[in-house]
């Protein structure tokens, strides 16, 4: 298959279309605003559903309408909108119907501006609207990533009847890669015994977040974590480089891993045993993985684009079995590998001053 | 193999399409490749650039703080970048924008009267094209007849007519690089 070079943005569009994306409802925002404009063009000329809503919050309630006919549904924001998507959001997860979501972060709080960011990573990964529940969160490092991701996006929103969120920054949104565009997907449709599609013939069904009955509500939670416990076991996700024998570990994200990705290669040149480890999944959190690699390496470095949000994460998977540095930009800066190296250095001289 | 090239200027000027042509040259030869742009809100007028990284090996960071090559289409470019190109590199001037001349030793630096030359070939536009033509024969970062199978394709419909007019801007602005 030939590379054809493609914009994030619009990578993850063209993924959605050939994941057989039937409906797509948003608003637009930069630096997210060429997905939509992509899809505008291609979703009409195919027959298939495009609104612009009024509001992200019409937006997101469209989807959730759409979504409870069983149709693939999307839309797509950036930090803002994807705020004002959250009430939403809490009523799908409540209704349990499979909603794929991208947010092409950019520097908050509030307006902020529409610089790359990662610091909707605590809103994404720890549910972001009220209720127990917490959304699968993939962070792509590449357009190449970034349109695979999408393409599985709805098989895994309809495996688990829940929300996918593919959290990429602006710079991978605006980013040109060449790759290799996943082919376009025939869709069967089959009734899966929920979705709402006129009751004629059959018993009706009921889409709903409403539990009246505290027992039946907790229930209904308890249900979710199992959910979640299914969705922690199997969906993680992550890429390793250089760990086999490293003896310090970078641990970052999305655009973060890129900086840190050129660091650590310039760092082995300067003979510092130093390695990647790159969650993709950010829910489920590599964990169990971050834990084992704890045991390995003599100190961990986290890069992130915001104050130290997946920091937490770290922290409780790796507990205080090794040092953990961080190292972070905001308000749309971005790490340059100029910025990690030094950092990986100090933790080398950490290393020493203990021993 | 790696060329961090930043080509930087007035939004309207080309930047971010000459870019592209580096990318999708890159694409056609085989290479790793990354192009990324400054997107705030740049429109005419306003200064835009671009950042393409070209690698025999898979590309980390696509963005960069010392280029290995710049081409500066103005004033503030040529100021925000000429300090940041990494020693031995290359400095691309619009010398028909930009009087300053760089008392760096440490890099080639190429002064090209780019809107003049573009504007005596009939199209002032092509500017873009004759400082990536002075920075391909700098660099050797690309091949030109690649370049010229990328404009063919990658050429806007309403520029079609002025294809074999680009493709002699590229030249010309390589040969201010000999």
């Amino acid at each position: 298959m030939t590379k054809e070079l493609w914009k994030g943005n619009e990578a993850l569009a063209e993924a959605a279309l050939r994941a057989g994306l039937e409906a797509y409802f948003g608003y637009p925002i930069t630096p997210q605003t060429e997905l939509l404009e992509y899809l505008a063009k291609k979703m009409l000329a195919t027959g298939r559903a495009f609104v612009q809503a009024e509001s992200e919050v019409a937006a997101i309630n469209m989807v959730y309408g759409a979504a409870s006919t069983g149709a693939r549904v999307m839309s797509s924001s950036s930090s803002p909108g994807m705020s004002l998507m959250q009430e939403g959001l809490s009523y799908i997860a409540g209704s349990q119907v499979p909603v794929v979501l991208v947010d092409i972060m950019r520097g908050g709080p509030g307006l902020g501006n529409i610089a790359p960011s990662q610091s909707d990573y605590f809103q994404l990964t720890k549910g972001g609207g009220h209720g127990d529940y917490r959304p699968i969160v993939l962070a792509p490092a590449s357009v190449q990533e970034a349109a695979d991701l999408m393409y599985g996006a709805f098989d895994l929103a309809d495996k688990y009847r829940y929300i996918v969120i593919i959290a990429a920054d602006g710079n991978i949104g605006q980013m040109m890669e060449p790759i290799e565009m996943p082919p376009q997907r025939r869709l069967e449709k089959k009734d899966r015994g929920w979705e709402l599609t006129g009751a004629a013939g059959r018993p009706h069904r009921l889409i709903s977040s409403i539990y009246l009955q505290s027992e039946a509500l907790h229930q209904f939670n308890m249900h979710l974590q199992a959910k979640h416990r299914q969705i922690e076991q199997n969906e993680v996700r992550y890429e390793e480089y250089l760990l086999d024998d490293a003896e310090y570990a970078v641990v970052a994200f999305g655009s973060a891993a890129r900086a840190a990705h050129s660091a650590v290669r310039w760092a082995r040149a300067k003979n510092i045993r130093a390695g990647l480890f790159r969650p993709i999944s950010l829910y489920p959190f590599p964990h169990a993985q971050l834990t084992a690699l704890a045991q390995r390496v003599r100190a961990l470095l986290v890069v992130e684009m915001n104050t130290g949000q997946m920091l937490e994460d770290v922290r409780l998977a790796v507990a205080e079995r090794v040092p953990i540095q961080f190292y972070g930009v905001t308000g749309g800066l971005v790490p340059f590998a100029d910025d990690v190296l030094p950092e990986i250095e100090k933790l080398t001289r950490l290393d020493n001053g203990a021993s | 193999m790696l060329h961090e090239i930043v080509i930087s200027g007035f939004g309207g000027q080309g930047a971010l399409f000459a870019g592209q042509l580096l990318a999708y040259g890159a694409l056609e030869e085989g290479w790793h490749v990354t192009w990324i742009p400054s997107y705030g809100p740049e429109m005419r007028g306003g200064t835009a650039n671009c950042t393409v990284i070209i690698s025999d090996e898979e590309i980390g960071s696509p963005l960069t703080r010392h280029p290995t090559a710049a081409i500066v289409m103005n004033l503030p470019s040529y100021e925000r970048f000429e300090p940041l190109i990494a020693p031995g590199g290359v400095l691309v001037v619009n010398a028909s924008l930009i009087a300053q001349k760089s008392q760096r030793a440490d890099i080639r630096i190429i002064y090209a009267p780019a809107n003049d030359i573009a504007a005596e070939l009939g199209a002032a536009q092509m500017a873009n094209v004759v400082l990536v033509g002075a920075m391909l024969a700098a660099t050797g970062a690309l091949q030109f007849e690649t370049l010229d199978q990328v404009l063919d394709k990658h050429i806007s419909a309403r520029h079609r007519d002025k294809l074999e007019l680009n493709k002699r801007a590229l030249r010309r602005g390589g040969a201010l690089a000999v």
